[in-house]
């Protein structure tokens, strides 16, 4: 099958890939430029563990072709934070115990982080209904919900501090 | 010396026993740097994918590969006559069964392994699974356990004139074995002779454990040095060595099993599936590292389904609601092979439970297995052995009979209740429950609720509905269950000859910190925490400067695994047994170092102080280093220690929980009000992990009592197969959980602790289960059969006639 050079930025950096047409996202992301936080689940895009976010949209990049992603900004959990500095979110789910096997982990911080930038502030119900895309199989949702909403306050909190 | 520190200070620092730490492992798994099966990519690695049956039962007439090998990239198509001059084409299950490895001559399943391709990657291997042609036979299909018993139709061809299975005579060409547990004869006759029966058949359907991460395997065979590496998702890496070294003829010294992290579990790892097999076959053949993995489709039609049982019931009592006897029948369909993860001397696991929380006196069970054209399994699906069934089974028999005695089942559950005096308890059908104390547990529930507010609501609300004012009605599930974990004592326990004892070693390091290595392998149970906490309080060494390292054959003592709650139960006291050992060998150090005798010094959370003399001490940071740096009469340098520890009794955490559900009449929508849980798991480790175990239990068992399941048609076709139909709830549909817990602690084990990762699923399906059928009991519902899905409820109501 013809293969083509697929250019996005990745994380901040810009990425030539060589794929074939066929190639899922989710398949180049991991394996051929090494970013293994989203996991695979379900190929059929119901678990949400293969969560990116693309273009400031949440994808779930097992039933996206990496050659639809031309040109695209991806960000992965990968460039959330740092050893040095994590995200808000990623040290709110540490708080709140909000993760157990940890293999829904990435998608479902990656589907928060764009949640929280869409509504800032959101109830308990918008986080609910907001996060439906993303199954976890160990936690009930509960400490899901929390580490969620504890994080919105956080952020909330500092931006009022920094204004 | 002064001590500027205050004693309190230095147990907080400890961060020990009862202390909601947080956990270690969150830092990589937040920042997406876990390292599970499908992370793991070696040098040269190929990658394997499986031909699979479309059919339920039919005979192979040929495989043709020719195409399949011309594609550019495969490397090697195996089917069952490659793997049959390695005795290979079959496989030994852990039910005393045997399985194909690759379809020989035959298919039993749907979605059942018939060839294994490898290929340079998944994308040229899937390519070359469509060009495999195999030509079938269809033969007649058996799906339902009732039918397969009285078919002419023989599944297991090769076990044919075979009367004596692995658990005894078999009866019929289709069945397994039969399994019976108490006293026939005197059950009947107490149950003949009693004031009130209740009766009631129920079908505990088919489902999956389905964790979000499917199974899979890297093989890697080093043919320079004989070293075989197998990375996996497995639940008792032990055990995948100790049968990979039987199976393959590799010594077992020769073998290295590795568990990376696991995403989740839930009994779906337990098990040695063909791909595993295959992926080792396929690396010594082809001699570079071979990966599988399956995808979720093939996880649900072929690894580890759980449940299917029919069961039914008698239970007798007096009119005043004393019950006096419990009859149990159970027709366990297990598929194609019976490859249940059982102890060997358990064909139905710990289903003679199934007396649950009550002093009942004479009781009988039988279990009768039964082959299907359907995937093999029958793993315990976030429970010890079958106790999802078991409590299942007497929670809806005490329900009904409290319709038959027209009282409360909360009152009925109480008159009945062991009493804490009574332990430890022998039950009728052959367990010692270790301790428990119910009636508090259970009052301490119903209070919290405000049990008789609830019931007074209710009541208006059914007269609402029956003035026509509204169309929802309200439900209250009781649920009170005692569990059975920690499999368990050698004597009555093993696994393929392997008796179920669990490990730790421990290595204390000269400055102080220390690494301890379990026989075990957490999937999300957060072991590399709460271990720790154990061992911090044990040795007086900061969970902080604890590494618990788990998963790697080479490194780590032998264990039998993690599944049925057993972690804590057994490898938790082994921790802690071994942890006494370091401290007993401080002791001596200490007392040298102070110039005292053994005896005049005692440990005091974090060092060994003199008797009386509370001043003069050493703490543990100066005995580890002068362990290994000072000569000491008499003692051996070093501070290590292991402990292989043989429970003397499994443990019975217990727990009352209560559900309150409105139910839309005309749609069949649920709508989970309330769900209050209280959980006695002994002495509590970490109470933030407890809850947030308690939290996913809760949520799976939602899930299976409320849409789950594993469904199949006439033909064989798993109509289940991908999370479009097979239901996993969302944060959406989860409501948030009320939990509180009473301590009973185990008087047998080091610490106390009972377990509790697998309770909130045991005990939570019949409490949302009991809140469905509860809501149409005025109505006069007996028993209606899970999963309560809308459609199901619309049913249950059309039938009652609630739509007229």
């Amino acid at each position: 099958m013809t293969k083509q050079i697929i250019k996005m930025t990745v994380n901040g950096e810009v990425q030539e890939v060589i794929a074939e047409p066929r190639e899922l996202l989710i398949y180049v992301l991991r394996e051929k430029l090494g970013m293994t936080g989203p996991h695979v689940g379900c190929e059929t895009s119901h678990c949400g563990a293969c969560t990116v976010d693309i273009d400031g949209k949440s994808v779930k990049s097992c039933t996206m072709f990496a050659a639809q992603a031309q040109g695209a900004e991806i960000t992965t959990i990968e460039g959330l934070g740092s050893p040095d500095a994590l995200h808000v979110l990623q040290e709110s789910f540490k708080e709140h115990h909000g993760l157990q096997c940890g293999y829904c982990t990435p998608g479902m911080i990656t589907r928060a982080h764009r949640l929280l930038e869409e509504n800032p502030d959101p109830t308990e119900e918008d986080v609910r209904i907001g996060m439906a895309g993303n199954i976890c199989r160990c936690t009930g949702y509960q400490n899901i919900v929390k580490s969620i909403l504890s994080a919105a306050a956080e952020m909330n909190a500092s931006k009022e501090a920094a204004q | 010396m002064k001590d500027e520190v205050t004693r309190d200070e230095r147990v907080a620092n400890l961060k020990g026993l009862g202390c909601s730490r947080k956990r270690v492992e969150d830092a990589r798994f937040t920042q997406g740097k876990g390292n599970y099966i499908d992370d793991i990519s070696l040098p040269g690695m190929l990658h394997g994918d499986f031909v699979r049956s479309p059919y339920a039962h039919a005979r192979i007439k040929s495989i043709n590969i020719d195409a399949a090998m011309a594609l550019d990239g495969v490397t090697a198509v195996l089917t069952a006559k490659d793997l049959e001059p390695l005795s290979l084409h079959w496989m030994p299950t852990l039910a005393g069964d045997k399985q194909m490895v690759l379809a020989d001559g035959k298919v039993l399943f749907q979605g059942q392994e018939v060839a294994f391709v490898v290929a340079r990657d998944r994308y040229i291997a899937a390519d070359a699974v469509e060009l495999v042609e195999v030509e079938y036979e269809e033969l007649p299909v058996v799906v339902d356990p009732f039918k397969a018993l009285e078919s002419d139709v023989v599944l297991r061809e090769d076990l044919e004139g075979q009367t004596e299975g692995a658990h005894g005579p078999r009866k019929h060409h289709n069945h397994i074995f039969t399994w019976e547990v108490g006293e026939e004869e005197a059950t009947n006759a107490v149950i003949d002779d009693a004031d009130v029966v209740a009766e009631e058949t129920m079908y505990y359907h088919r489902t999956h454990p389905c964790p979000l991460e499917p199974c899979g395997s890297v093989a890697s065979m080093d043919k320079v040095n004989g070293k075989l590496t197998l990375y996996g998702t497995f639940q008792a890496p032990h055990v995948v060595r100790t049968v990979a070294s039987l199976l393959s003829g590799i010594e077992e010294h020769n073998i290295r099993v590795v568990s990376p992290d696991i995403g989740g579990g839930f009994g779906n790892k337990v098990g040695v599936y063909p791909g595993y097999i295959c992926s080792i076959v396929a690396s010594i053949v082809t001699g570079v590292p071979v990966k599988w993995v399956e995808d979720r489709m093939e996880n649900l039609m072929s690894t580890a389904f759980a449940r299917d049982y029919w069961m039914t019931g008698k239970i007798s009592a007096t009119k005043e609601g004393k019950i006096t006897g419990l009859h149990c029948h159970v027709t366990a369909d297990h598929g194609a092979f019976d490859a249940c993860a059982d102890p060997t001397k358990y064909p139905a696991g710990f289903m003679n439970i199934c007396t649950g929380s009550y002093d009942i006196p004479t009781a009988y069970l039988a279990v009768d297995g039964v082959y299907t054209n359907k995937a093999p399994g029958g793993v315990s699906y976030r429970c010890s052995f079958r106790v999802t069934e078991a409590v299942y089974f007497i929670e809806r028999m005490i329900e009904v009979l409290a319709i038959e005695l027209d009282m409360d089942p909360a009152e009925l559950r109480r008159i009945n209740f062991i009493k804490k005096e009574q332990f430890p308890y022998q039950s009728a059908l052959g367990w010692e429950y270790d301790s428990g104390d119910y009636h508090t547990a259970w009052d301490k529930a119903l209070k919290a609720v405000d049990y008789a507010g609830l019931r007074a609501e209710q009541a208006e609300r059914v007269a609402a509905f029956k003035r026509g004012e509204t169309r929802t009605l309200m439900g209250i599930g009781l649920s009170f269950f005692t569990e059975i974990v920690g499999a368990g004592p050698v004597k009555n326990c093993d696994i393929l000859g392997m008796g179920m004892f669990d490990s730790c070693e421990i290595r204390i390091h000269p400055t102080g910190s220390a690494i301890a290595r379990l026989g075990t392998i957490s999937q999300g149970q957060g072991h590399a925490t709460t271990f720790a906490q154990i061992l911090a309080s044990e040795i007086g060494i900061p969970a902080d400067s604890i590494t618990i390292e788990e998963g790697d054959t080479d490194t780590a003592p032998y264990g039998l695994g993690t599944y049925g709650s057993r972690s804590t139960p057994v490898a938790g006291a082994a921790t802690a047994m071994a942890g006494r050992k370091i401290r007993a060998k401080a002791q001596m150090i200490a007392a040298y170092l102070l110039e005292v005798h053994d005896d005049d010094v005692e440990f005091d959370v974090d060092r060994f102080v003199v008797k009386g003399a509370p001043e003069r001490f050493k703490t543990m940071g100066e005995i580890a280093y002068a362990a290994y740096n000072q000569a000491i009469p008499g003692i051996e340098p070093g501070l290590e220690a292991v402990s292989y520890y043989d429970p003397p009794n499994m443990t019975y955490p217990f727990g009352a929980y209560v559900c309150v559900m409105d139910i839309d009449v005309d749609t069949g929508v649920t709508d989970i009000r309330r769900f209050y849980a209280l959980d006695d798991c002994g002495t509590r480790i970490n109470p933030m992990v407890i809850e947030g175990q308690i939290h996913g239990g809760l949520t799976e068992a939602l899930a299976v009592a409320m849409g789950q399941e594993i469904a199949y048609d006439d033909m064989g076709n798993v109509k289940t197969a991908t999370l479009m139909d097979f239901f996993l709830p969302t944060a959406w549909e989860v409501p948030n959980y009320e939990t509180d817990h009473t301590v009973t602690p185990s008087p047998h084990h080091p610490i106390g602790a009972k377990g509790v990762g697998e309770s909130p699923h045991v005990g939570g399906v019949p409490c949302f289960s009991n809140a469905v059928q509860d809501a149409f009991r005025p109505f006069g519902l007996r028993h209606t059969n899970m999963p309560h899905d809308h459609w199901r409820i619309w049913q249950a109501a059309n039938s009652l006639g609630l739509h007229d």
